[in-house]
């Protein structure tokens, strides 16, 4: 073919050359940090063995202590539950807001992307602090609004303070960040979608949800299922909103599993089972991993 | 369907679309309104049982506050300083890797590619344990170069998966072309293949730069004890402490953070809504 590719014969070592930066970066920063913890959750490793080392093996003790925990348990159900509501509401109100801006006219649809794209770049830390400035008890506008329009007992409200509350304004605050990035990609996929499909399925006599079952969804099905997996994820970023607002608080009720990790290594200093539950979520995390992957390269095809 | 529509027909049928569309952008702009609103607000203003939703008087004190916090400066400088050395490496190391996928057939492109979309999904969250034990054992705690090495990593998988894009869109026959006239291969790419390569490195820069930029964990759980090298995001979610309930004051340093990040953004908004989405880039 052509001779900029010609010239990289097999056995040349100049590509090797140039990827070696990057797979040294993969293996020191990603790979040991990750073999590093697998280590750790099968030893015994506190305070001490931290500062002095010499820790020792254990098995999986770690492991059997954790399965072993209720706490633990009730961490599982509520980062699920927790990654139900957040994927369920962003994927309705995404597709939704999708649809909405595609039969926008062309200055309202400028407004709604414009105003999406906004909000996808406002940086996590100022949104959460934004977020507890609107729900904060004694001058926050969610309260006075409430208040005024009649919910005497909002007045003074304190939102952190009550588990379930707390727990929905990280929601609201993950669905709020999480919508423009699925509603644009998925808008995306939906311009391009033949005009003539869609009348042929109308002069057929089908409605507007028909359509969409029949029509629409079948043809953005592979970009849907990309941000499904993409969202389910990404729930474990919540991290940083919950840690920032809540510490896992009030009592547990905002604790998933990173924050749980994190609390118990960290603050508990027991390294040995914070690494065992991140390695516990790392499992969890891969099967959706896999489905992403999948769903991935048949979308990208034999660009690999 | 016979009859001729009416001009107010047709604003009627389309009302309830309308509607929504006012809902969303009301739903996406007021909570950044009511953050830049309250930062310019009187803070008698602030704490009133009665806010307005159009400040009544306007103020630059709460800015004045924010950036005469105590290390305002500081932090602001490291976090410019590890985001732009995170992001240079990030480019220059997949420049690399990038051109290696692109133009040349190598055993282990596959694998290597592979790596890297694994990689684009490492789980963060969940290394931040030995990363912290690492970084105590290597005596890298509480100093800047760990947060770019780890900034480094976390944008590089994304930047080799754009470039490569961006690389495979060039023709090749321009560099050959070059390469007749007496040119080396890396002069070729530097000269013809790299200019053309200008819009997709500065949009991927731009990309790691937010990722770098809006980065909390890692630069919370690394920098502890040496107050001096904490950056913007870990200041911010402290300002609380520092100033009590000045909320005003926590708007205004919430404001000045966001905004490089926002500006950015807009002007990006273009290659935001292509093809960027497929690469799985979170804001």
């Amino acid at each position: 073919m052509s001779t900029v590719r010609e010239r990289s014969v097999p056995g040349s070592r100049l590509p090797y050359l140039l990827i070696a930066p990057a797979v040294l970066g993969m293996l020191y920063l990603l790979l040991y940090p990750l073999a590093r913890a697998v280590l750790i959750s099968l030893q015994d490793f506190r305070l001490r063995q931290l500062i002095l080392g010499d820790a020792d093996f254990v098995g999986l003790r770690n492991y059997r202590t954790l399965l072993g925990d209720p706490v633990f348990w009730e961490v599982v159900r509520r980062t699920f539950v927790f990654m139900a509501v957040c994927v369920v509401a962003v994927m309705v109100l995404s597709t939704l807001v999708a649809l909405m801006t595609e039969r926008l006219g062309r200055a309202a649809r400028t407004v709604v992307l414009s105003s999406l794209v906004l909000v996808w770049a406002v940086p996590v830390v100022a949104a959460t602090t934004v977020f507890q400035w609107l729900f904060h008890s004694e001058f926050g506008i969610v309260n006075e609004t409430l208040t005024g329009l009649g919910f005497a007992s909002y007045e003074g409200y304190p939102w952190f303070a009550h588990g379930g509350a707390a727990f929905g304004i990280v929601v609201v605050l993950i669905v709020w960040q999480s919508v423009p990035f699925a509603a644009i990609t998925l808008y995306s996929a939906l311009v391009t979608v033949p005009a003539e499909l869609y009348e042929s399925a109308r002069m057929d006599g089908a409605g507007a949800a028909r359509v969409f079952r029949s029509v629409t969804f079948p043809l953005i099905r592979p970009i849907f299922m990309l941000v499904l997996s993409l969202e389910v994820i990404w729930t474990f970023k919540a991290f940083v909103q919950i840690w920032v607002m809540t510490r896992g608080g009030p009592g547990e009720a905002t604790t998933i599993l990173p924050v749980y990790a994190v609390q118990t290594a960290l603050a508990g200093q027991r390294y040995d089972l914070g690494s065992a539950a991140s390695i516990l979520t790392v499992l969890l995390m891969s099967g959706v991993l896999v489905l992403y992957f999948r769903q991935l390269f048949r979308q990208e095809g034999e660009q690999l | 369907m016979s009859h001729p529509r009416s001009p107010l027909h047709r604003v009627l049928r389309r009302l309830p679309l309308n509607a929504a569309a006012v809902l969303t952008v009301v739903i996406c702009l007021f909570p950044v309104y009511w953050m830049v609103t309250t930062a310019f607000k009187p803070s008698t203003d602030i704490q009133s049982y009665d806010p307005r939703l159009i400040p009544r008087a306007w103020t630059l004190d709460h800015f004045h506050e924010a950036v005469s916090a105590d290390g305002f400066g500081l932090f602001w400088r490291n976090s410019i300083l590890v985001t732009l050395s995170a992001v240079l490496l990030a480019l220059l190391v997949a420049l690399g890797a990038a051109y290696a996928v692109a133009r040349m057939r190598w055993r282990g492109r596959r694998q290597f590619m592979l790596a890297v979309f694994v990689a684009q999904m490492a789980p963060w969250e969940s290394l931040i344990i030995p990363i912290y034990i690492i970084s105590r054992d290597t005596g890298m705690l509480d100093r800047l170069p760990t947060l770019t090495l780890v900034y480094f990593m976390i944008t590089l998988p994304f930047t080799v998966v754009v470039l490569r894009g961006f690389i495979a869109g060039i023709p090749p026959e321009l560099e050959e072309a070059a390469q007749v006239d007496g040119c080396t291969r890396a002069g070729a790419f530097r000269r013809v293949a790299f200019p053309l390569l200008a819009p997709g490195l500065m949009a991927t820069s731009l990309f790691g730069f937010i990722t770098a930029w809006n980065e909390f964990t890692y630069a919370n759980f690394l920098i502890i004890k040496q107050q001096d090298s904490r950056t913007l995001p870990v200041w911010l979610s402290s300002f609380q402490s520092t100033f009590g309930t000045d909320w005003g004051a926590t708007m205004a340093a919430a404001t000045l953070f966001a905004l490089p990040a926002l500006i950015i953004f807009l002007a990006l908004q273009r290659h935001v809504t292509a093809g960027l989405a497929s690469g799985g880039v979170k804001g």
